[in-house]
């Protein structure tokens, strides 16, 4: 199971309490792993990156395995802890606005 | 008529206020979607119980909010505002070309006579409709397609449509406005539209006169007269009588005649509300003093109503959204500032009580008047 954390105002959105547990077949990356978190909640479509699979929205990043992956190519493969369900992907709101 | 709802949006979220037909007690709920910037909650004309809202953040974009039980309950509607074809591109600040996109809802328009259908005026300026209760939108291209869009320039606050009035008496008739770009009319329900923006006057842009460029900050029409329209421009109250196709000032005796916010009495197609600003480099009332001026006479004759607000050391905004009535046998008035104060008048805005003093600040309010 791949573990994903959203920031609190998607969790809220999303009327999520805590970690999401998603299964995700095939290679594990950024697109499969956000094509998962969307098809169980529709309502995170556009809050996280574009709709269809869009790009990433600016002030969203990715961070797994103490590194920050917002740069990465959507379809490279994610981190094997992450993977394997040891560490979670986390989806953070950029700290922006002073 | 049970009571009024006071539907308000501010910077970190919405909030409805409810009270019965004196407007003197009031029941507070929210913060509905707390943290989120909340630019408009309106409630359909058709069904009371129904109220769209238009959230949106930096962080995680726009979100589209219904409810279906006058805002005790809310679930996320549908989100993607997809131009139609290719966007090309209007002006940048700069002059430079800018290609459009989509930023956020401004104006949530419920249709007059179907709850499903709403109108939704978003920035980068262009209209959108759901007939799905919010589930789906397209875009109606043709006013971000007219011949002037490449020209259209964002104010200091974005390029936002801001305004959609519908016209009840004139089958497929419409308004807009958009910052900067002026006003515009539709008789074919959108499929077609034309500026109209004659007898405008903005010294800010090249050509004063200019068909469009205008810095139109709000349109307001009483529904037993469409054809009568009033303006509060960047500089300049207006009044059209010719659903407008023309435009003159009616700015009168106010102390300034820069504002935001427009709205015309319940009952009373002449008498119609201003709250003057300073100017656009000073947001806040002349004075320090919070005055809505009033007209009795559709413009020109102007009386300043202050019994209530405060007189003294009173620097907030009032945004364009922000104002609005209900229709109560006695008119009730409503404004919300950018200082977090709600104020009512329940008497046409003789006299002035705040419901609340310290929300964020407030992006817009409607009222319901409820059955």
């Amino acid at each position: 199971m791949i573990r994903v954390l959203l920031p609190s105002h998607l969790r809220t959105l999303a009327r999520i309490d805590g970690e999401v547990s998603l299964d995700v077949a095939g290679p594990v990356t950024q697109r499969t792993v956000l094509d998962a978190l969307e098809a169980r909640y529709p309502v995170l479509r556009g809050t996280i990156r574009g709709h269809d699979s869009g790009p990433r929205r600016a002030f969203i990043r990715f961070f797994a395995c103490e590194q920050d992956l917002s740069h990465q190519q959507p379809d490279d493969p994610l981190p094997p802890a992450v993977a394997a369900g040891t560490e979670p992907y986390l989806i953070v709101g950029a700290m922006a606005g002073g | 008529m049970t009571g009024v709802r006071v539907l308000a949006g501010t910077r970190k979220g919405a909030f409805v206020l409810t009270s019965d037909g004196r407007r003197d007690v009031w029941e507070v709920s929210g913060p509905h979607f707390a943290g989120w910037e909340v630019y408009h909650v309106k409630g359909s004309p058709a069904d009371p119980d129904r109220l769209y809202a238009s959230q949106c953040s930096g962080w995680s974009g726009q979100v589209i909010q219904r409810s279906d039980d006058g805002g005790a309950t809310w679930a996320p509607a549908g989100n993607q505002f997809a131009y139609d074809g290719t966007p090309g591109t209007h002006q940048w600040y700069d002059g430079t070309p800018h290609p459009w996109e989509f930023e956020r809802v401004w104006h949530l328009e419920p249709s007059l006579d179907d709850p499903d259908t709403v109108w939704a005026g978003v920035e980068d300026a262009g209209l959108f409709r759901s007939a799905d209760g919010g589930q789906s939108w397209q875009e109606l291209p043709a006013l971000r397609g007219h011949k002037s869009g490449p020209s259209w320039q964002p104010g200091a606050g974005g390029m936002c449509l801001h305004t959609i009035l519908l016209d009840s008496s004139a089958p497929g008739r419409m308004f807009a406005a958009i910052s900067a770009a002026g006003a515009f009319r539709s008789d074919d329900d959108g499929q077609s539209w034309r500026p109209i923006n004659r007898g405008l006057q903005s010294e800010g842009i090249p050509d004063p006169d200019a068909e469009v460029g205008h810095c139109v900050h709000r349109l307001a029409m009483h529904p037993s007269r469409p054809g009568v329209l009033f303006m509060q421009k960047h500089w300049d109250v207006m009044r059209s009588d010719d659903a407008g196709d023309s435009w003159r000032e009616v700015s009168g005796n106010l102390p300034t005649d820069f504002g935001f916010p427009i709205d015309v009495h319940a009952h009373e197609p002449d008498t119609i509300y201003v709250v003057p600003i300073t100017s656009d480099a000073q947001h806040f009332p002349p004075e320090g003093k919070l005055r809505v001026y009033r007209s009795r006479t559709g413009g020109d004759d102007w009386e300043p109503l202050t019994r209530g607000l405060p007189q003294e050391h009173c620097y907030v905004n009032v945004l364009r959204d922000a104002m609005a009535v209900d229709s109560m046998d006695e008119c009730g008035v409503y404004f919300g500032t950018t200082g977090g104060q709600v104020y009512a008048s329940p008497d046409s805005g003789d006299s002035w009580a705040p419901i609340v003093r310290d929300l964020p600040a407030v992006l817009s309010v409607e009222v319901q008047t409820l059955p």
